[in-house]
């Protein structure tokens, strides 16, 4: 890596320095926009101990739903965990911690962790099992719950295209939770499907800047549809 | 409460009902379920654009086999497509738009519904723990929301209570519910009768009502075309 060069050359060099107990933030939405790739990297590495923030924790044999078979993954920081027998399993048994955390409150805290502000006032949740423990305080009449931010040692991120400076470019509903999961992690390693030289991107166009990038590497994705679902002409 | 109710709304009539909620102009946020089945009842002269919390606004019907796209899909992981006019945005873009009150109107199920306005329909502890998705923002950032359910179990027992015996997915936050026998109002504390589903009577929708229910006088039998 010379000056802003982001990429690198292989998935065990984009995940160098992960370690079992530490805190990974995940993009993307059910399957939709995973990063697959280092998905698998964290699988091989066999990583334990993690703690993952995600809105989901992917299917059965897939996604996130891979690193439950060697039970690599102590603790779910997640909105919705549905759809996964082996992580209803071990979350039933204790083996597996998990933190519901509404879809939007869990999108502002890994927005805010990336952005120097430690917490905030929603009024999701207040009232509710979500709320519980936590400060609450009225603004204009209305009940807030205070929240606090999310950090990971890494995030790990998929993205559609990037130049070598890891300005980034997202893909239709791909994009979903991965800019903010990206920008919440110390060492932010984003997989994309293409990769051009300096200059390629309009920098209006650009998603997010490359600052947030630490690492950047090229994968070929299997993306796996949860629900295929058409209509007939 | 183990009346005998056969004759109420089929999931197509909520459906249908609900869309007359709909307004030219609106943006709109439709629960997994009954609520999607709205958008076959929009009118045809009627701009609605439809809000899909992963962060589409625009977003159209299902894809034809080969417009399938694995990186366009909607809140419940389901292929769709994008209407002309449709934006793209991210997960914490798209809950500023629902908790900062810019989506018009946002319809959901529940399991239960009480008469103080709260909401439970996330979670049967020991059964079902699958997680609040997207529901909790939504019921707490919507001025405009529409719970669609059924009115009681299929033994009978009433799902429109005083107190939510389930954990809440939102408190004092709920002030329309369309179920399949009755449009209610939740005012004062109270659930207010406004329509009845055709051929169901005010007895019957009382004895499935555990809330305090105010029927305000003529209640009409609700109606399926557009006024």
């Amino acid at each position: 890596m010379a000056g802003f060069d982001k990429v690198v050359n292989s998935y065990e060099e984009a995940l160098a320095g992960l370690e079992d107990n530490m805190t990974v933030i995940a993009g993307g939405f059910g399957l939709c926009g995973i990063p697959e790739n280092l998905i698998k990297e964290i699988k091989r590495k066999g990583t334990k101990g993690l703690t993952i923030a995600s809105n989901n924790a992917g299917v059965d044999g897939a996604g996130l739903g891979l690193l439950l078979v060697d039970k690599q993954i102590k603790k779910m920081i997640a909105s919705y965990v549905g759809e996964n027998a082996l992580f209803e399993s071990q979350m039933m048994s204790g083996e597996l911690e998990v933190e519901l955390t509404p879809q939007g409150t869990l999108a502002e805290k890994m927005r805010a962790g990336g952005a120097g502000i430690p917490a905030f006032y929603t009024a999701t949740g207040y009232g509710t099992p979500v709320g519980e423990g936590k400060e609450e305080r009225e603004f204009n009449g209305r009940h807030y719950i205070l929240e606090e931010a999310l950090q990971g040692d890494f995030s790990i991120a998929k993205a559609w295209k990037a130049d070598r400076f890891g300005n980034l470019m997202f893909r239709k509903t791909a994009r979903n939770f991965n800019p903010m999961a990206i920008t919440a992690g110390k060492i932010a390693v984003v997989e994309v499907e293409e990769i051009v030289e300096v200059g390629e991107l309009d920098p209006d166009e650009i998603h997010l800047p490359g600052i947030y990038v630490n690492r950047l590497i090229k994968g070929s994705f299997e993306k796996r549809i949860e629900q295929r679902t058409v209509r007939s002409a | 409460m183990a009346t005998n109710v056969t004759t109420g709304l089929t999931r197509e009539q909520i459906a249908q009902r609900v869309a007359q909620e709909f307004q030219d102009g609106y943006y709109v946020n439709l629960g997994i379920g009954i609520p999607t089945l709205a958008v076959n009842y929009i009118p045809s002269d009627m701009q609605v654009m439809l809000q899909s919390e992963n962060g589409l606004l625009g977003m159209g019907p299902f894809p034809l086999d080969e417009e399938v796209d694995p990186d366009l899909i909607n809140a419940g992981k389901q292929t769709v497509t994008m209407v002309t006019g449709a934006s793209l945005f991210s997960s914490a873009d798209s809950f500023a738009m629902i908790r900062g009150g810019h989506v018009d109107l946002t319809v959901l199920g529940a399991f239960e519904v009480d008469c103080q306005g709260n909401i439970a329909s996330y979670m049967i502890p020991g059964k079902l723990i699958k997680g609040m998705g997207g529901a909790m923002d939504l019921v707490a950032g919507a001025d405009n929301i529409i719970v669609t359910m059924t009115h009681a179990s299929k033994d009978g027992q009433s799902k429109l209570l005083s107190e939510c015996t389930l954990p809440l997915t939102g408190k004092g936050c709920i002030k329309r519910v369309l179920t399949d026998l009755a449009l209610m109002d939740i005012e004062d504390g109270k659930f207010v009768l406004r329509e009845r589903a055709p051929g169901v009577s005010v007895d019957e929708i009382k004895a499935l009502t555990a809330g305090e229910l105010v029927i305000p006088g003529d209640v009409p039998e609700m109606t399926f075309n557009r006024p």
